[in-house]
């Protein structure tokens, strides 16, 4: 393999990219349940405490909620605090830190302050973790102005875009799936940033286009492939970003293929596919739409323990060829 | 007759707390139930091992003293809430470990259906609450049965199980806090085994005993030594009377050790090898009980036996029940999410 093709795990990505911040800038510092000697419940901080030591890499007690304002408090007065929660599930007990705090303290205070913190979501299914660390919240945070709330979905995206929070002088709130951790990509050596607020296109198609976010881009990359058979061309659009949101690269893709099929893993109702969907039925696009807008998301329910409900909760590339299929056949 | 039992007390009258309060039948009842808990937790264990349960799991073998000795005093309608680490307590409050077993394999004959697992397990009738997969998550949730217990009069009594870790969320201080403004019957259980998953409680927590959180809620804070079963159940007995008398909350730290790694993906790079072992060989609470039982007259190597063999099959039929149930149909896959309409 060409030497220039490095290929590590998304797990390894964000770490690297920890430690590039960390010899870049000494402000910035990790935080933590069990970040340190155990290496992080999902080994993502992996050895970082014995290159860091444990001044830069804290355990903190198993307080979401303290430890998140802590991370926000220091991150006000000068520090680059990345917290990671250990699973997403227990932002729900930091939400007043993250909404009411984090979020909103440059606007209360007139654009006085920044709040420079990055905080990092192990999220989703498949894990056999059942309904209190399963979940997938990110529209939650989404939802609220002040943050800005990322999905990368490959190693590289993982490393740069971490970086490019850290470097961000708003919070930034990273959702990463715990199966991607283990997928393995090419991801550059040394320092460099993938924009935040700006989708990717990984496939070019003229048939159908599929906005997808986090491990869903994967799987609408397979389904494309499968279906590439049957002469049907998906275009498959990365989101990325949630908050702020890429609406002109959705907009042109859409124009361009005039049918739009939104995949993503959290819960259907009110959540990514709604916003996408409305965006385009907004835009100049909806001219061209020839198909009506389809979601795929979660089902309506927490997650479950059995391991056959659980999956057939989210989206699975079955089920993405399937309505594929159906919107560009105009089955729809 | 009642000569008899007069000698017979008598002849107790200098022995630990348990062996004046129960009947040598229902120690050897305890004595079954710790094994019940220790081979529940391995058959669990091998069969994770084995690919037939999926997920992660939080053992309790270590624990097992605690669980019985905090139930001992429990009647059948009391309530308790558990933690991610509550195999040890759903079989101490009364469950069957056939349909634990099912509930491990994601069937309908589980306790939850196969919705829950390990980590929300659950026997409502027997007055389980459930698991939690959300550390002190199920503190102030016990607070909330205890006041329904007092205002609807119904004399229950609620023990809330928590770990060391547990301690440092807000949850655990505003639940200790109403509880004792309000007066209700609950007992705060902290199941102390040293560690929240890698960080010990000096590193986490600025009390060196947990107990002494209590002071400032204003209750009795009692530390126990959690690997003797006497101790614990003792200290329980206590806090049921004042709990039921109508004078409040208390705070039980019941210091324990967890023999396995925090869950399935532990390395113990936190802890030596030494101290592991030094538990297991010198500490281990099922040995312990057993052998006062013996020293005390209380079971024979015969009795010790006969319940390991019974216990065994208890387990091997759990299993078989487990495996040879039906898993859920995919068309149920959104029931109970709400409550359904007749
Ligand atoms: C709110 C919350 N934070 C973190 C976790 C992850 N977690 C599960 S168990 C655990 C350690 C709990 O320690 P302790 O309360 O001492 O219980 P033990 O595991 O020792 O029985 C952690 C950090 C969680 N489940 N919930
Ligand atoms: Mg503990």
């Amino acid at each position: 393999m060409d030497a220039a093709v490095r290929e590590l795990s998304y797990a390894q990505a964000i770490q690297e990219a920890m430690a590039i911040a960390m010899d870049m800038d000494e402000r910035v510092f990790l935080m933590g349940e069990d970040i340190g000697v155990y290496g992080g419940a999902f080994q993502v901080t992996g050895d970082l405490v014995e290159r860091y030591g444990t001044d830069r890499v804290i355990d903190t007690p198993i307080s979401e909620l303290g430890g998140a304002g802590v991370a926000v408090g220091a991150a006000v007065t000068g520090m680059r605090p990345i917290f990671e929660f250990q699973f997403s599930d227990f932002a729900t007990l930091a939400m007043e830190q993250i909404v009411n705090q984090a979020a909103k303290m440059r606007f209360m205070l007139g654009g006085e302050v920044s709040v420079p913190v990055v905080m990092r979501f192990p999220a989703g299914s498949g894990t056999g973790a059942a309904a209190q660390h399963s979940q997938s919240l990110e529209a939650w945070l989404g939802h609220v102005p002040g943050l800005k709330v990322i999905q990368p979905a490959t190693p590289h995206d993982a490393k740069g875009m971490l970086l490019a929070a850290v470097a961000d002088p708003d919070p930034v709130m990273i959702f990463e799936h715990k199966l991607l951790y283990k997928m393995k990509g090419h991801v550059p050596e040394g320092h460099y940033t993938v924009p935040i607020g700006k989708a990717e296109i990984r496939r070019e198609g003229r048939d159908l286009t599929i906005v997808a976010t986090s491990i869903m881009v994967q799987k609408a990359l397979d389904a494309a492939a499968a279906l590439e058979g049957e002469g049907i061309d998906i275009e498959v659009v990365d989101l990325r970003t949630i908050r702020p949101i890429d609406r002109q690269t959705i907009i042109d893709s859409v124009k361009k293929t005039s049918r739009l099929l939104c995949v993503y893993e959290a819960v259907k109702t009110l959540g990514i596919g709604a916003e996408v969907s409305a965006l385009v039925a907004e835009s100049e696009a909806f001219d061209y739409l020839d198909a009506p807008i389809v979601r795929l998301g979660g089902a309506e329910t927490p997650i479950p323990y059995n391991p056959d409900l659980e999956k057939a909760t989210v989206p699975q590339v079955p089920d993405i060829i399937a309505a594929a299929r159906d919107l560009v056949k105009g089955v729809r | 007759m009642a000569g008899a039992s007069k000698a017979v007390a008598d002849s107790r009258a200098n022995l630990p707390f348990v062996y004046r309060q129960y009947s040598p039948e229902q120690l050897r009842q305890v004595l079954h139930k710790m094994y019940l808990i220790r081979r529940f937790e391995e058959g669990a264990e091998e069969c994770y091992m084995r690919g037939l349960i999926h997920g992660t799991m939080h053992l309790s073998i270590g624990q097992e003293a605690s669980a019985m000795g905090i139930c001992m005093p429990l009647a059948e309608d009391d309530q308790i809430t558990s933690t991610h680490r509550g195999h040890g307590h759903c079989i101490a409050k009364g469950a069957e470990v056939s349909r634990m077993f099912a509930e491990f394999f994601g069937k309908t004959t589980g306790y939850c259906k196969g919705r829950g697992g390990s980590m929300h397990i659950a026997d409502v009738a027997k007055g389980n609450l459930g698991a939690n997969g959300i550390v002190a998550g199920g503190i102030p949730i016990a607070v909330g049965a205890a006041l329904s217990s007092k205002m609807m009069k119904t004399g229950k009594v609620v023990v809330s199980f928590f770990g060391d870790g547990a301690n440092n969320e807000g949850a655990f201080h505003e639940a200790l806090n109403m509880a004792a403004i309000w007066k209700l019957p609950v007992i705060f259980v902290c199941e102390n085994n040293g560690y929240g998953m890698s960080t010990s409680t000096a590193r986490s927590t600025a009390v060196k005993n947990i107990a002494e959180r209590a002071a400032a809620y204003s209750m009795p804070g009692v530390i126990v030594n959690g690997n003797i079963f006497s101790e614990v159940a003792e200290a329980s007995f206590k806090a049921v009377e004042r709990a039921r008398a109508g004078e409040g909350p208390t705070l039980i730290e019941s210091k324990t050790y967890r023999h396995r790694g925090h869950s399935k993906s532990d390395r113990n790079r936190y802890r030596t090898k030494e101290e592991i072992e030094d538990w297991m060989a010198n500490r281990d609470p099922i040995t312990l009980f057993e052998t006062e039982l013996r020293d005390f007259g209380f079971i024979d190597d015969h009795g010790i036996q006969a319940i390991r063999d019974a216990v065994a099959k208890e387990i091997a039929d759990g299993i078989e029940f487990a495996r040879a149930s039906p898993a859920p149909e995919i068309a149920t896959l959104e029931n109970y999410v709400y409550t359904e309409h007749a």
